[in-house]
């Protein structure tokens, strides 16, 4: 199968200019420069059916089209670099392996769009990333790609690489435009939107990294030949960023649709030892998780929605038969608790309380009561905020819940302290 | 113009009205935390989420507008199951110690826990500690995190209002606090208290004086300078041994889009101590170097015997001050001026002026200049320039109302002055230098003790009224000088406040066809 982005992973030295440039980088967006209308690349990714590859799905053509382009404020883009869904790690290989992808991939969309100033807010966390993605702009800078009259044309564009702080959610769009503001990354209400009213009060498009990485392939292939690459509506291949108790975890390029059974046992080399699957994260921390009766799901936006899940960032995390589903949801829950900005109520006092529910389960606490009272907590975390952070964290508690309820029963009626959790 | 439909009825407003304000219009509350009419919407609490028809998920009411042909249900079991649930997230980490907050009585997680709770608790698990426990922010402020709900109020105030910023949120998830980067020290600072929902800021003045539900509101005008702001003067009268002897409790700020919103200055909310403090309770004739309290009767023949023996045209000055009701001043003028003949009578201020803003403050310190001009008297530092001469000369007799001119002028030395003078009086509710050296002193009641209109530096006229019973024999002036005139037998036509202010109105331009009920709570501007 033909690799795209990840064959740049493989290729020694593709984070610098000359290499990347000499692999036929950067063609694809002098080539939109010179010789194509903005209108006729908008359509062109339209006609892919590339889908936002942050988490959300949502068609990247269809968010450029929201974005108004004559309101006399200058429009901005906005790089999500910001990856911090937990069991996802693709966009790291990008800014590390071939940032000059990245860039190629913002010039493409702010020609499009009209942009003349893209920002990329980076994971804090992301130190060699951070230092690769440096260097490659001002090897940009230096020749011409990015600036005044990019490859020789009028066009203009300038990179500002804003470091993040370590929150998650300055990872949720708005949220990461407080943060770069410089104000305390609090998801702002909706609408406005931001293709509206987005940073500094002006319209702006939010891009994650692979999704702007994909552009220049769409620019030199075409929409069609993308589209045709995945499934129905889900144009394209996805970085799949597969953890967990497999042989061979690690970031596997595929067309979107590709089955979970196939990415577990054929790309990822299967259950590391000789033990069974028992169930499987298929989008990140916040996507319900999937039993070992469910991994024939087609991995697309449209098919994991179906079955009740997502196709989120493209996390897939694998769990063997020794995983304890009820530590699994607990270390899950703990991390929806200690990120959650604390904005809105339910969110800031829910994920917090069921956290520590699970807690005094797992020290042997636990009540036959507090599974109903937990289920009836989650359904009123999500669906009731903000931003989608407890909707992602109601979404994979209810999960757990209803899918391994029997184990937690059992953990409950045995009332066993838990090796590692004595003193939590 | 959207049209849509709340709980069945229909209502049309205008574009960009929020479903909150719609419901309102309608008659229907929604519950919320966060929300202020006054303040930028936040949108995190979650309490006024309702259902809107053919939309997914519930929608905060604060924030969503209305659009045409809406369906909202905010009543409905879902709802209202909702709420239920918000307010349960909201009291996880709350400690519940209402016996010992000083909001109980007027606490919003109490209120809403009576209308929408009515739950037994489910929380077994240990409460996160917040760290900030009966902390003082700021002069005027006392902070107790625990109790918070993060509703963001406070730090939109001095974001928004103050632009002084000293608020802010701390740290995240459930250990969020609400916390100060620097002192809370503005001028404003006080609504912070008001604006709080809950026990999380309690005002350091008000702390645990007296309960909220032993509180008499009277609604009333703030003396403390020309805004006039709209106030509630609250007082415990009841249960004495609350407060110490005191019983003005506090001030709060009463909502009038037109002068003052919901806000109040903090010189005027904490302005009140001379309500209940040094006040002159007794009527006092100091003759001969002694002291005598007598009764009203004695100090009113006296003080018109000894009157009589002045030349009204040149022996004597009145001073009247802006600090004066227009129904205080208007009588002063037809009593001194048109009845007795004196024509020295002079308005004086009573304080300096003072610090002033865009917001609310003023510089001039006063409640009533516009109105005193109205009424005819305007302050003129030629006449008080030659006041002080006459004082050292041909003067004899002088009376004095409100002002301490022997500390206002301490370069004038005008106490010597005065001890010299044939006659003196002093008609005020607080002991002064002045009031120590006068031959007749008259205990008047403080504002918050008589009915009168104040007229604002915009030309408002608005309305103080009657919270308390005045101290001691003390009595609001205007009484004092019907007594007078009743002693000469002049026959007023005026049996209270409001009869003094519709004699104005027949006499006054600016008052013509104006009375007590048009006046209203909010006044009527005048220009």
């Amino acid at each position: 199968m033909e690799k795209l982005i990840s064959r740049f992973f493989d290729l020694k030295g593709a984070e610098t200019l000359s290499v990347y440039h000499k692999e036929g980088g950067y063609q694809a967006a002098k080539h939109a420069l010179s010789e194509m209308k903005p209108a006729e690349i908008e359509e062109e990714v339209k006609r892919s059916n590339l889908r936002g590859l942050g988490g959300a799905g949502f068609g990247c053509g269809m968010k450029w089209s929201f974005v108004p382009r004559n309101t006399g404020k200058p429009i901005y883009l906005v790089v999500n670099a910001d990856e911090g869904e937990p069991g996802t790690f693709k966009d790291k290989y990008i800014l590390t392996f071939v940032p000059h992808l990245l860039l190629e991939g913002i010039i493409i969309a702010s020609w499009v769009v009209g942009i003349h100033k893209a920002y990329i807010y980076i994971r804090g966390e992301y130190e060699l990333p951070y230092l690769k993605l440096k260097n490659a702009v001002d090897e940009a800078y230096q020749k011409g790609f990015l600036g005044k009259d990019i490859f020789g044309t009028s066009f203009e564009l300038d990179v500002v690489i804003h470091r993040g702080a370590g929150a998650y959610i300055c990872g949720e769009e708005t949220g990461l435009l407080e943060s770069l503001e410089g104000k305390k990354g609090f998801p702002r209400l909706k609408p406005p939107f931001p293709a509206v009213v987005g940073l500094f009060g002006c319209p702006t498009v939010i891009n994650n990294v692979e999704t702007l990485s994909y552009l220049p392939f769409i620019v030199n292939r075409g929409g069609e030949w993308f589209a045709k690459l995945g499934s129905e509506k889900n144009g394209g291949m996805r970085l799949f960023s597969v953890s967990g108790h497999v042989n061979k975890p690690g970031v596997y390029e595929l067309p979107m649709g590709t089955a979970l059974r196939e990415i577990i046992f054929q790309h990822a080399g299967g259950i590391s030892g000789v033990k069974k699957l028992k169930a499987v994260v298929p989008g990140g921390l916040s996507a319900a998780i999937l039993t070992d009766s469910e991994i024939d799901v087609k991995m697309d936006f449209d098919a994991l929605k179906a079955i009740g899940s997502m196709g989120g960032s493209g996390g897939v995390i694998v769990m063997d038969e020794t995983t304890s589903m009820v530590e699994a949801l607990r270390n899950t829950m703990q991390f929806f608790a200690h990120e959650s900005c604390g904005q809105c109520s339910p969110c800031r006092e829910g994920t917090g309380w069921i956290y520590r529910i699970l807690n005094r389960i797992i020290r042997g606490k636990g009540r036959p009561e507090d599974l109903d009272h937990l289920l009836d907590i989650g359904n009123y975390l999500g669906g009731t905020t903000i931003c989608a952070l407890a909707d992602g964290a109601q979404m994979t508690f209810l999960s757990y819940l209803k899918k391994f309820r029997s184990e937690f029963e059992a953990f409950i009626r045995e009332g066993k302290v838990t090796e590692n959790y004595a003193n939590a | 113009m959207p049209t849509l439909k709340i709980n069945g009825q229909d209502i049309t407003v205008e574009k960009g009205t929020t479903i909150i304000r719609a419901a309102e219009k309608l008659g229907i509350s929604i519950p919320y935390y966060c929300y202020h009419p006054g303040l930028s919407i936040a949108g995190n609490c979650r309490m006024c989420l309702v259902d809107v028809e053919k939309m997914p998920k519930p929608q905060i009411s604060c924030h969503i507008q209305c659009q045409d042909g809406m369906v909202v249900h905010t009543e409905s079991e879902k709802v209202k199951k909702l709420r239920q649930h918000i307010l349960e997230f909201l009291l996880v980490n709350h400690p519940l110690d209402c016996p010992v907050c000083d909001q109980a009585g007027e606490c919003w997680l109490q209120d809403y826990y009576m209308d929408y709770g009515l739950y037994d608790s489910r929380v077994n698990e240990n409460k996160v500690k917040k760290k900030a426990k009966a902390k003082p922010i700021g002069p005027t402020i006392m902070l107790d995190s625990e109790r918070c709900i993060l509703c963001s109020r406070c730090v939109r105030f001095t974001d928004e209002i103050t632009k002084t910023g000293e608020f802010g949120i701390f740290n995240r998830g459930d250990h969020s606090e609400i916390g100060v980067g620097k002192e809370l020290n503005n001028k404003y600072s006080g609504n912070v208290a008001d604006i709080c929902p809950v026990g999380a800021l309690t005002d350091r003045d008000f702390r645990f004086k007296c309960r909220v539900w032993y509180l008499k509101k009277t609604e009333s005008v703030c003396p403390g300078c020309a805004r006039g702001c709209n106030i509630t003067v609250e007082a415990n009268l009841d249960r004495p041994q609350h407060g110490q002897g005191e019983r003005v409790m506090r001030l709060k700020p009463r909502f009038n889009d037109e002068v003052n919103d919901w806000w109040m200055c903090d010189e005027g909310r904490y302005g009140y101590k001379f309500i209940d403090h040094n006040r002159i309770t007794q009527p006092v004739i100091r003759m001969d170097g002694a002291v005598r309290a007598v009764d009203w009767n004695e100090l009113t023949e006296n003080f018109l015997k000894s009157l009589k023996k002045l030349k009204p045209k040149d022996e004597i000055a009145v001073l009247v001050s802006p600090q004066m009701t227009n129904e205080e001043l208007y009588l002063a003028k037809r009593f001194f001026v048109k009845d007795l003949g004196i024509e020295k009578i002079y308005l004086v201020r009573t304080n300096p002026d003072g610090y002033q803003d865009d917001l609310l403050l003023r510089a001039d310190k006063h409640p009533n200049r516009k109105g005193a001009e109205w009424i005819g008297f305007v302050e003129q530092d030629k006449q008080t320039k030659s006041l002080f001469d006459q004082l050292t000369k041909s003067l004899k007799g002088l009376i004095v109302f409100g002002q301490d001119i022997v500390s206002l002028f301490p370069e004038k030395n005008l106490a010597d002055a005065i001890g010299r003078l044939e006659f003196s009086a002093f008609f005020g509710s607080n002991y002064n230098q002045t009031s120590e050296l006068v031959q007749y002193v008259f205990p008047a009641a403080t504002y918050a003790e008589k009915n009168g209109t104040f007229t604002n530096f915009e030309g408002r006229i608005q309305r103080i009224r009657k919270a308390l019973p005045a101290l001691g024999e003390s009595q609001p002036e205007s009484e004092i000088l019907m007594m007078l005139a009743t002693k000469l037998h002049l026959d007023w036509p005026y049996q209270n406040e409001e009869d003094v202010f519709n004699g104005l109105g027949r006499s006054v331009e600016q008052f013509q066809g104006l009375n007590y009920k048009k006046l209203g709570t909010e006044g009527i501007k005048v220009s």
